[in-house]
């Protein structure tokens, strides 16, 4: 489903990635580990267009997608979250999630603003899916608050259902886990594996959260310094002493 | 067009550039620290002129000191300025504090236009700086050659105080993480303040010295050249006090020498600063010494 | 409150304000009327600039130039040959367009389609860049096409400006163009794509990463917002009936810009609302530009004090109450009814809860 061949991503002289070769078939869950400024969200934003790498070819169901912007990739079919959450603050909780509906809605200004039918029509649609998108989080109550009223977990799964409503078979989530319990933890882990069934999806995560990625991965690469040091089964990772070394240090 | 003609062109642009250059440099200096474009440093401009202007007018001070005393009072003026108008707003949207800017450059300018009024003023040039020198076929005001000295006397000093003392090394660290900056200890507020004294003074400067030599002074006087050398600035990279220089220099020539060179274009003379400036943004949007500041997403 | 109830309010509301054009057009004197259509192109004006400003966050300063296009399109396109030939007494107008000529309507829109046009020429390379850079580099192209004005006598009679213009911008006109402007926006942020531009406006990253293709959706405010830019600028022109470069400085989009921030960019009732009191507040402190009696003193006229009154007014706004009049939000039928609850509720005490509480 995805592929990179050699990916590079220099900054003036730091080289952030260097030579990032990752493959990840359908329906996996795959994880990108690593320690802090390892690189990682780098790399999810050369795959999804934000940055232009400086070397090396990203492939998207064999289709090349390196020089493509960012909409054409969601419109390609591969979405994502943010590190930081980047919900649209002044925006409620509702239309958070109808703007990932924009793709399926595709009309342009005119047929939007005098109502075309076929634009009703998508309209109506988009809004019936953010609806249930919504409920099956438990956020449809919420949903004429403001974005950034939602306690922190929830804007996480808001965040991650809004790039669900683009419809995509490739999610990138960026730390979904950050902040969370271990209680919340667990059931972010059970979220991610409905969704992956229910939508057909393949998800690549990065995360720090050692229990969550081990828990819901089913392979991992490792990134330190922007060099793949490692990659397999979650339990050949932890066994590895090069990762080990990575995040606790050589003695 | 003869030699001397030509000679005489280009010291006349020397001087022009050298002016842009002075003003531009506060431009850089501010937008470097705050990301802002100063609007009202045009009309800091004018009045430092105005107020040299008054200090021998109304206090026949000897011009020297009326010189000295309108750069102080410009500097603590455009603290002030900062104070007010800015400070409260450095937490908010760009947006807002670029407003506040402009506000702030149409309240300057209509309150000189209300204190002191807005017919033209002739100024009386000291006669130091009015006496006439000649190169040979070549003659030029005084004025004109002190100007470029000076500007570059500033811009060596500039350089030693950015380069070489703490308050340099500050002023680039608020400019290059002004959190970061805050976090080391750094007292960010007086740093500033410092900024936008410094940056007033050399427009107040820039202003009195234009007022020598075009001795006119009208309360709108700043708006044109404040745009201009803000674009200077862009043009020789925004941020960069010796890209400020370059800009206000290639500025300063290229708008003369093609009025110069083609006369019957000298009605689109202020458009040129502007074609230029769409032209850098297009090509090299950083500026010709500028470096690229990419967001972290 | 139900739609039923919204939609009988809203046709009550169309019908009392043509009521009041009405008595506007027939009862006011001929001051007071200038002044009140006056709001009319503003509120065009302010709606236009709310667009870009408030709507999808571009920090436009190009105002002046698209009002300055519209103004000239529509006024070259209705003059006649003889008026065409009384104002170009210096240069002759290009001999194509001497023998234009066409009904106010039909110029109207062209103008608008004129300066739309322009718009997109510029939004295409001026948007690549940051917000400050953008502001300059707009301001640069407003600049631009003055001095082109000014000095392409044959199109634009440079510098003298065009005389005599047909005062076409009557009552009717301008309110509704200001009625439909105000429509069109309202239905503009109701939809999907006003939907996008918000997003944008918000955090552009995200936006695109959702599949809202930025850059269109930017270009295509501009282009639109250029379009009523430019009408508002004709109807300016119909209105004052003589137009030069020396009016579409700086100055005039810095009186928009006061317009939309007074009234809370991002909100379409604030920019209506603003309009008003802006230009009646204009007016209103006209005086403080000429000679005063105060009592026993007769002060001189201190020109430029109403606009340090107005400067130090949008320098409080956007110090102290950053959101202007309405913020963002929007005047509804249901948040009247709500304030009114309100009122009622705090006149009578501890009473019993409206229908809608």
């Amino acid at each position: 489903m995805l592929r990179t061949e050699g990916l590079t991503m220099r900054f003036g002289g730091l080289t952030a990635v260097s030579d990032f070769n990752i493959s990840i078939e359908k329906n996996e869950i795959v994880g990108l580990i690593g320690p802090n400024g390892a690189g990682k969200t780098t790399a999810f934003n050369l795959i999804t267009g934000v940055y232009r790498p400086s070397a090396g070819n990203i492939y998207y169901k064999d289709r090349d997608i390196t020089a493509l912007k960012p909409h054409a990739i969601a419109e390609a079919g591969i979405s994502r979250t943010f590190q930081n959450i980047r919900l649209f603050k002044e925006m409620t909780v509702f239309d958070n999630v109808l703007i990932g509906c924009h793709l399926g809605i595709a009309s342009g200004l005119f047929a939007s603003t005098f109502g075309l039918p076929g634009y009703r029509k998508r309209e109506g649609e988009a809004r019936e899916k953010a609806k249930e998108l919504l409920e099956s989080v438990g956020l449809l109550g919420a949903r004429d608050e403001l974005a950034t009223a939602l306690p922190y977990g929830a804007q996480r799964r808001l965040e991650i259902i809004r790039a669900l409503a683009t419809g995509p078979s490739l999610l990138l989530l960026d730390e979904p886990a950050a902040g969370m319990n271990p209680q919340e933890s667990l059931e972010l882990m059970e979220f991610i594996r409905n969704i992956r069934d229910r939508y057909d999806l393949t998800v690549f995560l990065i995360e720090h959260h050692m229990q969550v990625v081990m828990g819901v991965c089913d392979r991992m690469y490792v990134l330190d310094y922007g060099q793949t040091i490692a990659q397999g089964a979650p339990a050949e990772i932890q066994r590895n002493q090069r990762v080990i070394e990575a995040y606790l240090g050589v003695e | 067009m003869t030699q001397a003609l030509f000679l005489q062109h280009l010291a006349n642009a020397l001087a022009l550039g050298s002016l842009y250059a002075l003003i531009a440099i506060g431009y850089t200096m501010v937008y470097g620290i705050l990301r802002l474009i100063n609007f009202a440093h045009g009309d800091v401009f004018m009045l430092g002129a105005y107020l040299a202007f008054y200090g021998l007018a109304l206090f026949a001070l000897p011009w020297w000191l009326s010189l000295a005393l309108a750069l102080f009072v410009t500097a603590f003026f455009g603290v002030g300025l900062e104070r007010v108008a800015y400070r409260p707003l450095r937490d908010s949207p760009r947006i807002s504090i670029m407003i506040s800017a402009i506000g702030a450059s149409f309240l300057i300018e209509n309150l000189a236009v209300v204190l002191f009024g807005g017919r033209p003023k002739g100024v009386n040039v000291p006669t130091i700086l009015n006496t006439v020198v000649n190169f040979g076929p070549v003659s030029v005001l005084s004025v004109s050659l002190v100007i470029p000295v000076c500007t570059f006397v500033i811009l060596a000093v500039l350089l030693w105080v950015v380069n070489g003392t703490k308050t340099g090394m500050a002023m680039r660290a608020v400019s290059t993480d002004i959190e970061a900056a805050r976090l080391m200890g750094v007292d960010v507020d007086k740093v500033v303040s410092f900024t936008f004294g410094t940056g007033s003074l050399l427009a107040a400067l820039g202003g009195i010295l234009w007022s020598y030599k075009y001795p006119q002074l009208n309360p709108l006087m700043g708006m044109m050249p404040g745009i201009k050398c803000f674009i200077a600035a862009v043009i020789g990279g925004i941020g960069n006090i010796r890209g400020a220089v370059l800009g206000g220099f290639l500025l300063g020539f290229i708008e003369l020498m093609t009025v110069a060179f083609l006369p019957e274009l000298s009605g689109y003379r202020d458009a040129f600063a502007f074609v230029l400036l769409i032209l850098v943004l297009l090509v090299k949007p950083t500026g010709l010494l500028g470096k690229n500041q990419a967001e972290k997403v | 409150m139900n739609k039923k109830n919204k939609t009988w309010l809203t046709l009550g509301a169309a019908v009392a304000f043509l009521l009041l054009l009405a008595v506007a057009d027939r009862f006011f004197d001929a001051f007071t009327l200038r002044v009140f259509n006056l709001c009319a192109v503003y509120m065009v004006l302010a709606l236009s600039l709310n667009l870009l400003l408030g709507f999808t966050g571009l920090f436009s300063l190009g105002h002046a130039g698209f009002m300055a296009v519209g103004a000239y399109t529509c006024a070259l396109l209705t003059m006649s040959r003889e008026l065409k030939e009384l104002n170009f007494f210096l240069t002759p107008i290009l001999p194509w367009l001497r023998d234009l000529s066409m009904p106010f309507l039909p110029a109207l829109f062209i103008a608008g389609l004129v300066s739309a046009f322009i718009g997109f020429l510029i939004a295409a390379p001026a948007l690549r860049l940051r917000d400050d850079y953008l502001a300059i580099a707009t301001l640069g192209f407003a600049e631009i096409i003055r001095v082109l004005i000014t000095n392409f006598q044959p199109l634009t009679n440079g510098a003298q400006g065009l005389k005599g213009l047909p005062s076409y911008s009557t009552t009717y006109v301008v309110w509704a163009a200001a009625a439909v402007t105000a429509a069109f926006m309202v239905l503009l942020m109701r939809s999907s794509f006003g939907r996008a531009m918000k997003a944008v406006k918000d955090d552009e990253i995200a936006a695109e990463a959702m599949g809202v293709n930025v850059f269109r959706v930017k270009v295509t405010s501009f282009t639109v917002s250029s379009f009523f830019a430019g009408v508002g600028g004709a109807l300016l022109g119909h209105m004052i009936t003589t137009i030069d470069p020396k009016m579409f400085t700086f100055t005039l989009t810095y009186n928009i810009i006061l317009i939309v921030v007074l009234g809370g960019s991002g909100s379409i009732s604030g920019s209506v609302i603003a309009s008003f009191v802006v230009t009646i507040l204009m007016e209103a402190l006209r005086f403080l530009d000429e000679p005063m009696d105060l009592l026993f003193v007769r002060t001189p006229g201190l020109p430029g004090l109403r606009m340090v009154v107005f400067s130090v007014f949008l320098m409080a706004v956007i110090i102290f109450r950053q959101r202007g009049l309405m913020g963002n939000k929007e005047l509804s039928w249901d948040s009247l009814s709500r304030a009114g609850l309100r009122l009622r509720r705090r006149a009578g005490g501890e009473g019993k809860e409206g229908p809608n509480a």
